[in-house]
């Protein structure tokens, strides 16, 4: 699917609101469009793109043909002399559409006759006009698509001129941008390609040479191709032309060696990858003088083509095959990527330099290609910011990333671990934000846990009288209230309101107009505190009583067979003695309740006055009630003897079951009423095994259904069953009563639907598909350890109040919304985060700046009623390049991805994809515009906070929800999709970005972790031993040749070929490797909120391929583009829009 | 022949059967005209210690529709070894096995003697008795405390193959599953959710009884008859000792103003499906105990506001009893359900308020159960009358029997009309069946999922000869009774009583056939007439009727001169009869007054199923005096027998009243009895007491124990008992000292003879 995404690409031109407008006035086109999210725009869009995808068909008259027509001689071509070596391409192509082949086959075929494409090109320019008027017309992505359909037509006619670059470059413009603004160069010099490098210059270049080494010789004309970026375009066009060498079947193996010259660009820097990250300015001036590049050009080629093949076109080609000549036609054997010839290509580090900073005023210039480094971006930051302090007393501040290690000191704002932005600087005015795309949001995590060396947030108690806020809009008590009159009144800084200062609350005011006891009050001195909530904020105005986690397992033959009961049975004999508590508390205050349930439920009392427990059973599911009151949710402390004695029991009670059925939402259900009987909130640990088919309300049935997926009905399958499970959820959010899901199915279980209470409820999910206690017991256990242990808080409402100017319009997380303003949640802990969308209703005032707040309403564990305040003040600007400058890329594609996923459940991935793209595109372009120096067109600026930003986009449109591929199991999507909502920006950029740690050469000794690598194949080595983890996932691959001692040291072997398959823990070895191997592994299991399964894959396993997926700078294993591609197709959507 | 008493009070002892007319009249016409019907109290199970149970079966009559069973009446051919049946008048063949018989081999059943028998059917298994305890557990700790002992007590009483099962209900309701190691599991129900039975028997995972029961047809029962519901008390005594022990009282929370929700109905309906589904037609009692009213779900009687209160005559009157109608419907479904498979429904309510025995009532009183009322569990009346339902014969075997079922046969000239008493319709239609329905009627069966040995049914019949066909003299009418049971040995048997009258001619031999009249019989026969019709009927309405049959038959057998009170003379056999009807009215059986709807339920239900002695305690209580001017005697039911220096014994059946007159009152109070020189008026003292304990020892149930004195709030029981023949009206006048007043406006038996007299005797009426 995601190819198509890519593929779109063009359509991506039409399927815009723009499409219409966008051939017609491709200059102005960019400000027109509409990139907006999801929320708004998508609707707009996503009709005309289908209409756009079909008009072929339905426009039988159609004149724009011959513009089709250009498209499709140059595929034609390309299919017709390669569809048998791209079989992904060709699969794909004839999904989507092989409808428009008889409407334009022939009339491609005839404007083929009269001329090759360049008559294509003729006629598209002509037509522009007519396409404007029918939009539709444009279908750029479908003939290029549907091309292989009629290729072979036309082909072999064609086949000659297919030779000749000429030709693929032409191919490549009507994939791109078959927009009339090429016609011009097309016609004239047959040159499409002119998309990627519109200088002007390269086409010449291979006009007149017809071959890319030209292109060298231009580059050689330009020595400083850096600073003056005049070479990189080139590198560019020249780069995605890579394929067009390839395509151009005719070529001999020199020609695309030629056309490799990219490896030039990686080896400009001349910097031996495995040296130390060398500073940039290093780097930088290194790469000046030209004369080492095209020196470096000879040597090259053969490499550089290589490790494209390596990188994008190892697997089908899925990447850009209309779009993207070079990946469609990677039909020519490709060279296996020489590992030794990567590291010179890592070692580039302009992106980073600080000279270039100063020479481009933190903006920043670079080529696409090498595309910026992630993992050096994020070693910088932690080299520039690391183990620093950060005080939050400036406004609009932007903290340093969250890979970077920094001790947070309030000052005024809260921390980055509770709120960031997406931009520290908010546009002015709403015309503005438009402008630039930059969505405005900040991400919450109201209850992050505060690292041990920052202070916890105080308690503020103002006694029965409760916190004090603003009569009108009931902002609380902040550092941004103006105090007046002496010190009797404070204006609002949110609704601008002055208030009197209740008598006991006043205080003088010192010669600088704060308060005397400015130090003495958290709320006046501090970004985030917490005030006691009086009785006034309780439900009934009760006081709140302490939650209660209330297990309940499945336990159903599958279960039972599985050793899953016993295994929980036994863990919750300790785990129990780790709830979570309030701070200084003694023991906690959770009360715990068991369940145990197959098709029906059974209750236990478990009384500390029973001499033995009781069971009830409930079989009547299809009205839920609990069967008891008292002795149901207990103590675990009192009962301690009589739970130990139940959880003896419940395994062996049913171990000759072989009921198979179960019920789920009448288990939900019963814990609702559990928690209501009980009056408190809490939390259902439901360990549950399969679909649940027996006769009860929430019944399901197996509606996974492969056939949708690609299509428009997709979205269906995210969707959860209408009905009861909506009802539940609204039902749990009510009772404060949360739900986390631990799932251990060996088939499909409908997860978009038994997923929608927890993911409404501020719960998780945990899926341990084919669960076996050997393989899976302690993954499993972490978890769940990890899960019952962590702070959390219940009953929770989130309300963010915003100063006049902009407001929170749209929030995503594990939440419910009753209204647009309220966030409920029946839970929230640590990790769970809430994305707001703010936008603006007015203009804002660079003087005072924006300021938000965000007041969390919760019961402790203790059973407390708690406001967690947090507040940010942020800056406002009528300056772009103030706004790019204090973008926070981390917090963008967390918001990204949490639109996207949503966005998935209303329109078709393809459109997604398409906006995804379009945004980027967008705010890029836009920044380059405004705010970049003037500069050659085909350079890809980037701004410095946003430079890794196509990397984790294009990881982002490679993770499994926004990949339509049918290999990929319809729970795993859902699942990842639910994820994902709930997460915070550290999670979303991990899992979008894994870590990828070299062992095999690393100090064993010390405490350092090696540092991290570029997920890409290219970094691995046949004798290198690897570990990469994304929060979620941990592999430990073991290249080929790795080295008999470290195979010895890891798992006592005398060799890799007698390491056990399915491997999921590491001995317990003591030698220094091992122990260090553990201790890494063991650290990251501790930092991230899930736990991981540690895989341990051998190069060239079978398993690798699950481990590939997540070297998300290559090409996806099930669609999807590298890194480098994604670069290259973003790059020319700027230069589109910028035109 | 002996004297009409003398062999009334033989047949009674014989056989258990009373009639109201020892002669009957030969025609139709004749017997309409006697007012009181021929009719029958019939004891089917009365304590025969002196009966040895036959050990084969019944020889029956070959024609299809008379099956009747060879009796002591029936005309046999020794030499051709037939037997004539004296109801069909069939001859058969005896059976090989009585090949020896002969005028001097005779079989049990022949022997006059044997006029009722008891044989023991040898096939089939022996049925383990089965109790269901469904226990009530919105109560206060201490009543609980004292039911939870009560119950574990009764294990003790069971026999060790009696199966047990336990079902307690409060908001919900839960069927406890009995025998589990290390845990103890029970199916929770929601108490507001009525249950068919094929759908509880899904959610408790029963298998289907139809595998149950095929099994037994073929094999004996080897594998034991139990389900995880129902076990073997020797097998799980302990744990379902522990399991009451355990018991608490219903959790959930009960707001102030409001009742406890308790889930009767359904808790009723599971115990009901319960065994519907895993033992039909096997003897079990299902005993429900409770505290209050049913507060929810189907057959709630009141709801669970505190402020309003449950229904009385009053709103029931008004028609302003909401709930009572669909409590009464779903009671009834329940116990048609449970009788139909042949399970006893027990209920023993003890609360101070009513708890729905109106709308219950049915439940105990169409299957057998018993019904008991009392203040609180922790009372002697209900501990006693618990443990006396328990109590066993001489031969060890509990004085309970298991659905039976009660066929009449009858002589071509009568019939049989109905039947009143704790019983259902089988529905049988026979040749003898009549058309006119009185009580349960149109059937020549009925069933009796529980009697015991003085569990009594009024049978009613109806001479259908015809006035012009003439019954030869010395022809006898002949009815048989055939009781077939489980015994509580497990054994099934059948006891047969076969019984005859004289027919007589009513014109010629008026004199003889109200000589053989039974008052006593008569009377309460058709008190539980009244009682039925009191059901259905207005209150007012019954007593007219009752009043109006009292006149007639005044009319018919009194000797009188028109239109003069004075003259009028009632025959010896008749002479108590009136009085029966004098207290009868003001009983609270028909009088609704006082009493609450629970209350009169209550009494009806005894009354309708008690014997002929009992029941006449109940129309009449009995009064013993006890004094220094002489033994112990009975005295007049009369505010005159009320004496300062007179102890009064009363026993109304429910009460057991001993009332110290003011001076023996004073003289106690002083404390003479504990002087050594006043030792007689301590043997005085003790006397009735010794009495009354000899009463409540037997008596079942156990009735309420009042000692009270002259001017004592509880004295209200005797005066509101005694005849009000001195009133504040006519103390007076009467000029009499002797003897209490009583503040009523009643008539005094002297005035209602009066009336009676004036009207009987009217050319008007």
């Amino acid at each position: 699917m995601s190819h198509q995404g890519y593929v779109a690409a063009p359509p991506y031109s039409q399927a815009q609101p723009g499409m219409g407008a966008y051939p017609a006035g491709f200059g102005p086109g960019p400000n027109q469009h509409m990139y907006g999210h999801y929320g708004d725009q998508q609707q707009a869009f996503s009709p005309p793109l289908t209409g756009a995808m079909k008009s072929p068909v339905s426009a039988p008259g159609m004149p724009p043909p011959p513009a089709p027509s250009s498209h499709y001689s140059p595929t034609a071509q390309q299919n017709g002399s390669h569809p048998q070596r791209s079989p992904g391409c060709l699969d794909w192509l004839w999904s989507s559409s092989t409808v428009p082949v008889p409407k334009h086959g022939p009339t491609g075929s005839a404007s083929h006759k009269a001329a090759h494409q360049s008559n294509g090109c003729h006629e598209l320019g002509k037509l522009r006009p007519g396409s404007h008027a029918e939009p539709s017309s444009e279908p750029h992505s479908a003939p290029a698509h549907t091309s292989p359909c009629y290729g072979p037509a036309p082909g072999p006619s064609w086949a000659p001129p297919d030779v000749s670059d000429p030709v693929t470059p032409g191919r490549h413009a009507n994939g791109w941008s078959s927009n009339g603004r090429i016609p011009h160069v097309w016609s004239t010099k047959c040159r499409p390609p002119n998309v990627w490098s519109t200088n002007g210059r390269v086409p010449n270049a291979w006009s007149t040479n017809g071959r890319i080494p030209n292109v060298w010789s231009t580059n050689g004309r330009i020595p400083n191709v850096w600073s003056t970026n005049g070479r990189p375009p080139n590198g560019w066009s020249t780069n995605v032309r890579p394929p067009n060498g390839r395509s151009t079947n005719g070529w001999p193996p020199n020609g695309r060696s030629t056309n490799g010259w990219p490896p030039n660009v990686w080896s400009t820097n001349g910097r031996p990858y495995a040296g130390p990250p060398a500073p940039g300015a290093g780097g930088y001036q290194q790469l000046g003088p030209g004369p080492n590049s095209p020196s470096g050009y000879p040597q090259q080629p053969g490499q550089f083509s290589g490790q494209m093949a390596g990188g994008q076109m190892a697997g089908p080609q899925h990447g850009f095959p209309g779009a993207f000549p070079g990946a469609a036609m990677a039909g020519p054997p490709q060279k296996k990527l020489d590992p030794d010839s990567i590291p010179s290509t890592v070692s580039i580090r302009h992106p980073t330099s600080p000279h270039m900073h100063n020479l481009c005023h933190t903006l920043f210039l670079s080529y696409v290609f090498p595309p910026v480094l992630l993992t050096q971006v994020i070693e910088d930051d932690q080299a520039k910011r690391g183990g620093q302090i950060y005080a939050t007393n400036i406004r609009g501040q932007v903290p340093p990333l969250v890979t970077t290690n920094f001790t947070v000191k309030d000052q005024g704002n809260a921390s980055p671990r509770f709120m960031r932005c997406t931009t520290y600087t908010v546009p002015c005015t709403a015309d503005l934000a438009k402008q630039c795309q930059v969505p405005l949001a900040t991400i919450i995590k109201p209850l992050a846990i505060v690292p041990k060396d920052e202070t916890p947030l105080y308690v503020v108690n103002h006694g029965e009288t409760g916190p004090i806020r603003c009569n009108r809009c009931k902002a609380y008590m902040c550092p941004y209230m103006q105090f007046i009159d002496g010190g009797r009144r404070y204006q609002c800084a949110f609704c601008n309101c002055v208030n009197e200062v209740p008598a006991f609350y006043f205080q003088h005011l010192d010669h600088m107009g704060r308060r005397m006891d400015f130090y003495e009050r958290p709320e006046l001195s501090l970004g985030s505190y917490e005030f006691t909530a009086t009785l006034d904020y309780c439900k009934n105005n009760k006081p709140a009583s302490p939650p209660a986690y209330i297990f309940m397992i499945d336990v159903s033959f599958t279960n039972i067979k599985s050793g899953l009961v016993r295994l929980v049975c036994d863990e919750l004999k300790t785990l129990l003695d780790k709830l979570p508590r309030e701070d200084g508390a003694e023991c906690s205050a959770v009360k715990v309740g068991f369940v145990t349930y197959n098709k029906i439920l059974h209750f236990y009392n478990v009384k500390s006055a029973l001499a033995q427990p009781q069971m009830m059973v409930v079989s009547d599911t299809a009205e839920m009630f609990l069967p008891l009151l008292d002795g149901f949710l207990v103590s675990y402390p009192e009962s301690r003897a009589v739970i130990h004695n139940l959880l003896d029991q419940i395994p062996d009670m049913f171990a000759d079951t072989n009921e198979s059925e179960t019920v789920f939402a009448p288990v939900i259900q019963a814990g609702v009423e559990a928690l209501k009987a009980a009056e408190c909130s809490g939390k259902l640990f439901i360990f549950h095994s399969s679909i649940p088919t027996a006769e009860a309300p929430g019944k399901l049935k197996n509606r996974d259904d492969k056939k949708l997926v690609n299509t428009d009905k997709e979205k269906t399958l995210f969707h959860p069953v209408k009905g009861v499970y909506e009802q539940l959820s609204k039902e749990c959010v009510a009772q404060g009563c949360s739900v986390d899901l631990f799932l251990f199915p060996s088939q499909y279980l409908d997860m978009a639907t038994m997923g929608h209470v927890p993911g409404h409820t501020g719960g998780s999910v945990y899926k341990y598909s084919n669960f076996q206690v050997e393989t899976d017991g302690e993954h499993f256990l972490r978890d769940l350890r990890k899960d019952v242990e962590k702070p959390i808080g219940f009953d929770a409402i989130m309300r963010v109040r915003t100063s006049t100017g902009f407001r929170a319009t749209d929030f995503f997380g594990a939440v419910y919304m009753n209204n647009t303003t309220d966030v409920e949640m029946a839970a929230v802990d640590c990790d769970k985060a809430v994305t707001v969308e703010l936008k603006h209703d007015d203009t804002l005032s660079e003087e005072t700046g924006a300021f938000i707040q965000c007041a969390l309403l919760y019961t402790t564990v203790g059973g407390q009623r708690r406001l967690r305040i947090h507040n940010l003040s942020l800056n406002c600007s009528l300056q772009l390049l103030e706004l790019f400058k204090s973008c926070e890329t981390d917090s963008l594609i967390n918001f990204f991805a949490k639109t996207a996923y949503r966005a998935i459940l209303n329109q078709p991935l393809k459109s997604v994809r398409e906006i995804l793209v379009n945004q980027t595109a967008h705010m890029l372009a836009c920044y380059r515009k405004n705010c970049s120096s003037p500069s050659a067109a085909s350079q890809l600026i980037l701004p410095d906070t946003m430079k890794v930003f196509p990397v984790y986009m294009n990881s982002l449109m490679k993770t499994a929800p926004l990949v339509g591929s049918t290999e990929l199991s319809t729970d795993e999507r859902a699942h990842q999709r639910l994820a994902v909502m709930a997460m915070g920006v550290e999670d979303t950029q991990r899992l979008l970005y894994p870590h990828l740690i070299p062992l095999h050469n690393m100090e064993v000794d010390g405490s350092e972790v090696p540092a991290p690598l570029r997920c890409s194949e290219e970094r691995l080595s046949e004798g290198g031993v690897f570990l990469l983890e994304n929060g979620h996932s941990l592999f430990l691959w073991l290249g080929q040749a790795c080295p008999p001692d470290v195979i010895q040291g890891l798992f006592n072997l005398p060799s890799l070929a007698h390491l056990q398959p399915n491997l999921s823990t590491l001995p317990d070895l003591d030698n220094p490797l091992s122990r260090k191997v553990r201790s890494i592994i063991n650290s990251l299991q501790e930092q991230r909120p899930n736990s991981m399964k540690l895989h341990i894959v051998r190069h060239k396993d079978k398993q690798e391929m699950l481990f590939r997926q997540f070297l998300v700078e290559d090409k996806g294993l099930y669609g999807g583009a590298s890194y480098m591609d994604f670069l290259c197709y973003v790059h020319r959507e700027i230069r589109q829009l910028l035109n | 022949m002996a004297t009409f008493p003398e062999f009334i009070s033989q047949n009674e002892e014989r056989d258990g059967v009373r009639f109201s007319w020892n002669v009957w009249p030969s025609s139709r016409l004749e017997a309409t005209r006697m007012v009181v019907p021929v009719a029958a109290l019939v004891t089917p199970l009365r304590e025969r210690p002196d009966l040895p149970p036959i050990q084969y079966e019944p020889v029956l009559c070959s024609r299809a529709t008379c099956r009747a069973v060879l009796n002591p009446l029936c005309q046999v051919d020794y030499r051709a070894k037939l037997w004539a049946c004296n109801f069909c008048y069939q001859r058969n063949q005896f059976p090989p096995t009585y090949a020896g018989i002969s005028e001097v081999n005779q079989p049990a059943e022949l022997l006059p003697q044997f006029s009722t028998i008891e044989y023991v059917v040898q096939r089939g298994p022996q049925m383990p008795l089965i109790f269901l305890y469904v226990v009530d557990t919105c109560m206060e700790d201490d009543d609980l405390q004292a039911l939870k002992e009560s119950l574990q007590m009764s294990l003790s009483l069971l026999p060790p193959t009696a199966l047990v099962g336990l079902i307690t209900f409060g908001r919900m309701v839960q069927v406890h599953e009995l025998g589990c190691e290390g845990i103890s599991k029970s199916y929770v129900f929601r108490g507001t959710k009525d249950l068919s039975a094929k759908q509880l028997q899904e959610m408790l995972g029963l298998t289907k009884p139809s595998a149950a029961q095929g099994a037994r047809g073929q094999q004996a029962p080897q594998q034991p008859l139990s389900n995880r519901f129902l076990q073997p008390v020797q097998k799980i005594d302990m744990n379902l000792t522990d399991l009451l022990g355990e018991l608490q009282r219903d959790p959930w929370p009960v707001t102030q103003g409001k009742r406890p929700l308790r889930s009767l109905g359904v808790a009723m309906s599971i115990a009901v499906g319960l065994l519907e589904c895993t033992f039909p037609n096997t003897g079990a009692r299902i005993m429900t105990f409770i505290g209050g009213p049913a507060t929810q779900g189907p057959g709630m009687v009141v709801g669970d506001e505190l402020k309003t209160p449950i229904r009385s005559w009053h709103d029931i009157e008004k028609d302003n009893a909401k709930y009572m109608k669909k409590a009464t419907k779903h009671y009834e479904a329940l116990a048609s359900r449970a009788s139909s498979n042949g399970h006893i429904m027990d209920v023993y309510a003890c609360a101070l308020d009513q708890t729905g025995l109106l709308e219950m009532k049915c439940c105990s009183n169409h299957t057998g159960g018993y019904m008991v009322m009392a203040d609180s569990f922790n009372t002697s009346l209900f501990k006693q009358t618990f443990q006396r339902v328990f109590t066993k014969d001489v031969q060890g075997a509990f004085k309970m029997a298991f659905a039976a079922t009660l066929e009449i046969k009858t002589s071509r000239e009568i019939k049989v009309s109905g039947a009143i008493g704790p019983c259902v319709s089988l529905n049988a239609k026979g040749p003898c069946v009549s058309e006119n329905e009185i009580g349960t009627g149109g059937t020549c069966q009925w069933k009796m999922c529980g009697l015991d040995q003085s569990t009594t049914l009024a049978l009613y019949f109806e001479v259908v000869n015809q006035h012009n066909a003439p019954i030869p003299q010395g022809g006898r009418g002949a009815l048989q009774f055939v009781t077939q049971y489980q015994h509580s040995s497990g054994q099934r048997r059948i006891r047969v009583t076969t019984t005859a009258r004289n027919w007589a001619d009513a014109q010629t031999q008026i004199q003889t056939i109200a000589a053989s009249f039974d008052q006593e019989a008569a009377a309460i026969l058709m008190a539980r007439l009244a009682v039925q019709r009191a059901e259905s009927e207005e209150g007012p309405d019954v007593l007219r009727w009752l009043d109006r049959q009292l006149i007639r038959l005044c009319q018919k057998f009194g000797d009188y001169h028109k239109d003069d009170p004075n003259s009028f003379r009632f025959s010896e056999t008749f002479s108590l009869y009136p009085q029966f009807m004098f207290h009868l009215r003001r009983s609270p059986f028909l009088q609704v007054f006082n009493n609450s709807p629970d209350e009169s339920s209550y009494y009806r239900h005894q009354f309708i199923r008690h014997d002929l002695t009992q029941a006449l305690i109940m129309v009449q209580p009995v009064l013993y005096a006890y004094s220094f001017n002489g033994p112990p005697e009975p005295v007049l039911l009369d505010s005159s027998s009320i004496l300062p220096d007179r102890i009064l014994l009363m026993d109304t059946f429910f009460q057991i009243l001993i009332y110290h007159g003011e001076m023996v009152a004073q003289w106690r109070k002083a404390g003479y009895q504990e002087m050594s020189e006043y030792e007689n008026f301590r043997h005085l003292l003790q006397a009735p007491v010794d009495d009354a304990q000899e009463l409540l020892h037997t008596r079942f149930p156990m009735p309420r124990y009042i000692d009270t004195e002259h001017g004592g709030s509880q004295a209200r029981f005797l005066l509101s008992k005694v005849n009000p023949s001195q009133t504040h009206n006519n103390m007076y006048t009467w000029g009499q000292e002797s003897g209490a007043p009583i503040l009523t406006d009643d008539v005094s038996l002297q005035v209602f003879m009066d009336h009676l007299k004036k009207l009987a005797v009217s050319s008007a009426a």
